[in-house]
């Protein structure tokens, strides 16, 4: 069989070519990150890892995360059971809602919480009497992760469970299963790979969130600095070892979601092949 | 009638759940979503045509809105190009280190924006691997436009090669091999027979691509500099003007902002609903 692009010398240049903007452009720069973090050597770099303001902005960082990946789980899945099991007016709109987070710069996102809960917001004057904090605090910088994250349970799982269809469902509630039992039972199987997958990526984002973030945070050191922010601070410091350092757990994290990326697919074709 | 159409309803939805999953649904979305963006509204309504008009037409702002529509632009086109090259080599060839270089495509969406921003930065500066070689040339990256359209270009090279790569997995083999038996050229071939074919997702990654890149903030500011008229990008702008309290500028530019980005995402939604419309023969 002849396909286009096939002749030996095509393909190599396209290969070559293909490969060297690879390095340049995304393999260059990730193997900067550990080269700058160990550039003085690892004695520094378990130094500034050891750095009580590093440590703060890691704990933070996973208390976002913990609130965040959960809640937009559970939020992702019912969304996604209401908009492909069931026909309502509003179904499409819900979707386009959705969506928002996806299309909107970060920066706004952090603007419209300010505007919310910040001390001149419509809530502000209420949280102030009442003495509870929300901007430049850790509520604040859960609650713009909220909303920048929430898309992306929902989005794996929405195409999927449409495709799927509801016929495995139907079949169970006949025979008598309850609500529960039928998600647990018939769905979740189903959807697992997706699921997991919709999870690794409100992680990563979870974890990651910059503009968003800056805007509601307020930098206090040690106090409401996640590690993106952090790493922002120890680089306008001039401080680019320990910039890098922050830098490089946050790269170790998208190699893991990397990785954890390609062995679901890896699995999901295995499957595919098999049956 | 109504109570007829009610039960008609009732037995349609046969499984369990529409209720908890309709008020989860709708209670956090209307928290999370929609509450944040009413204060935006709110917020604007305080203002008047003449004082909207004033401040979203600030000259400094609108040098923003240049040098971001045209950074953008660049990111976008340049990933278009780039984004059909590797969806092409991973799909049509077979090399050492194939699946690697797959999973290295999504790194941007995997790496926070901070870091590739503080990376491309450091790799492009005066004294950096790469800024090294191009200063010679006479080429500066850092603080420039260049720069800008590097970072955000990087940021969304996922768009195009997973629009693309897979319809050019569905493709089949016999659109190649009736084009090549009838004699015509490689580059005739690819024009005629694959890129009309592959068209539809391009457009859409593109798109995307361009969408995220108007949006893009983090990735952008460390190699920008944020020299004022030059290379402020319009998310800039606003994080600029909450800085000096000046919360009206910031929500009249975060507007212009919102408004473009949703105008276009729904533009591009038409656009790939036309094409699915068309592909599964006028039933969308």
């Amino acid at each position: 069989m002849i396909r286009i692009g096939d002749a030996p010398r095509v393909r190599r240049l396209l290969i070559g070519v293909a490969l060297a903007l690879t390095a340049l452009f995304l393999l260059l720069p990730l193997v900067a990150i550990f080269a700058q973090a160990l550039m003085s050597g690892i004695d520094v770099y378990w130094q500034n890892l050891s750095d009580a303001y590093t440590l703060a902005a890691i704990g933070l960082t996973l208390l976002v995360a913990v609130i965040t990946v959960p809640v937009n789980l559970v939020f992702g899945v019912f969304l996604a059971w209401l908009v492909t099991r069931f026909e309502f007016p509003g179904r499409r709109l819900l979707q386009t809602l959705i969506d928002i987070p996806f299309a909107v710069s970060p920066v706004v996102a952090g603007l419209v919480y300010l505007l919310l809960y910040g001390r001149n917001g419509w809530l502000g004057g209420w949280l102030d009497a009442n003495d509870i904090q929300i901007m430049f605090a850790w509520p604040g910088i859960v609650l713009v992760t909220l909303f920048v994250t929430c898309p992306f349970v929902a989005r794996e799982l929405i195409p999927l469970m449409q495709a799927q269809g509801s016929r495995e469902e139907e079949a169970a509630v006949t025979l008598g299963a309850s609500g529960w039992t039928i998600f647990r039972r018939v769905t979740l199987p189903n959807i697992r790979h997706a699921l997991l997958y919709g999870v690794i990526l409100t992680n990563a984002r979870a974890v990651g969130e910059f503009g968003a973030v800056s805007v509601v945070a307020g930098a206090i050191r040690g106090e409401t600095n996640t590690l993106p922010l952090q790493v922002e601070q120890l680089y306008q410091d001039y401080n680019t070892v320990g910039a890098f350092t922050s830098a490089s757990l946050l790269a170790l994290l998208a190699l893991l979601t990397l990785a954890a990326k390609a062995a679901l697919e890896w699995r999901a074709a295995r499957r595919e092949t098999a049956t | 009638m109504i109570a007829q159409a009610l039960t008609r309803r009732r037995e349609r939805r046969v499984l369990p759940g529409f209720g908890l999953s309709l008020g989860i649904s709708l209670t956090f979305v209307s928290l999370i979503l929609l509450l944040p963006l009413t204060s935006l509204v709110g917020q604007l309504s305080q203002l008047s045509w003449s004082q909207y008009w004033f401040l979203i037409t600030d000259p400094r702002l609108l040098a923003s809105y240049t040098v971001t529509l045209l950074a953008a632009a660049v990111a976008a086109l340049f990933n278009a190009v780039f984004g059909l090259l590797m969806a092409w080599v991973l799909v049509r060839y077979e090399f050492p280190g194939k699946r690697l270089v797959d999973a290295l495509m999504d790194l941007p969406f995997a790496l926070p924006t901070a870091v590739a921003g503080i990376t491309l930065a450091t790799l492009y500066s005066s004294n950096g691997w790469i800024g090294r070689l191009l200063e010679p040339l006479g080429i500066s990256v850092s603080y420039t436009w260049i720069g800008i359209a590097l970072a955000m270009a990087f940021t969304s090279i996922p768009f195009v090669v997973r629009t693309v790569q897979p319809v050019l997995e569905d493709l089949p083999a016999e659109v190649d091999e009736a084009a090549m038996t009838l004699g015509a050229s490689d580059g005739l071939a690819f024009h005629r027979v694959i890129l009309p074919y592959l068209w539809p997702a391009l457009v859409t990654g593109t798109g995307l691509a361009f969408v995220r890149s108007l949006g893009e903030f983090g990735a952008v500011i460390f190699i920008a500099g944020g020299k004022p008229y030059e290379t402020e990008i319009t998310s800039l702008m606003i994080f600029v003007k909450l800085q000096e309290y000046d919360y009206a500028g910031a929500s009249a530019v975060a507007s212009i902002v919102l408004a473009t980005s949703l105008l276009l995402l729904l533009a591009i939604n038409l656009w790939q609903g036309r094409f699915i419309k068309r592909l599964h023969g006028g039933r969308g």
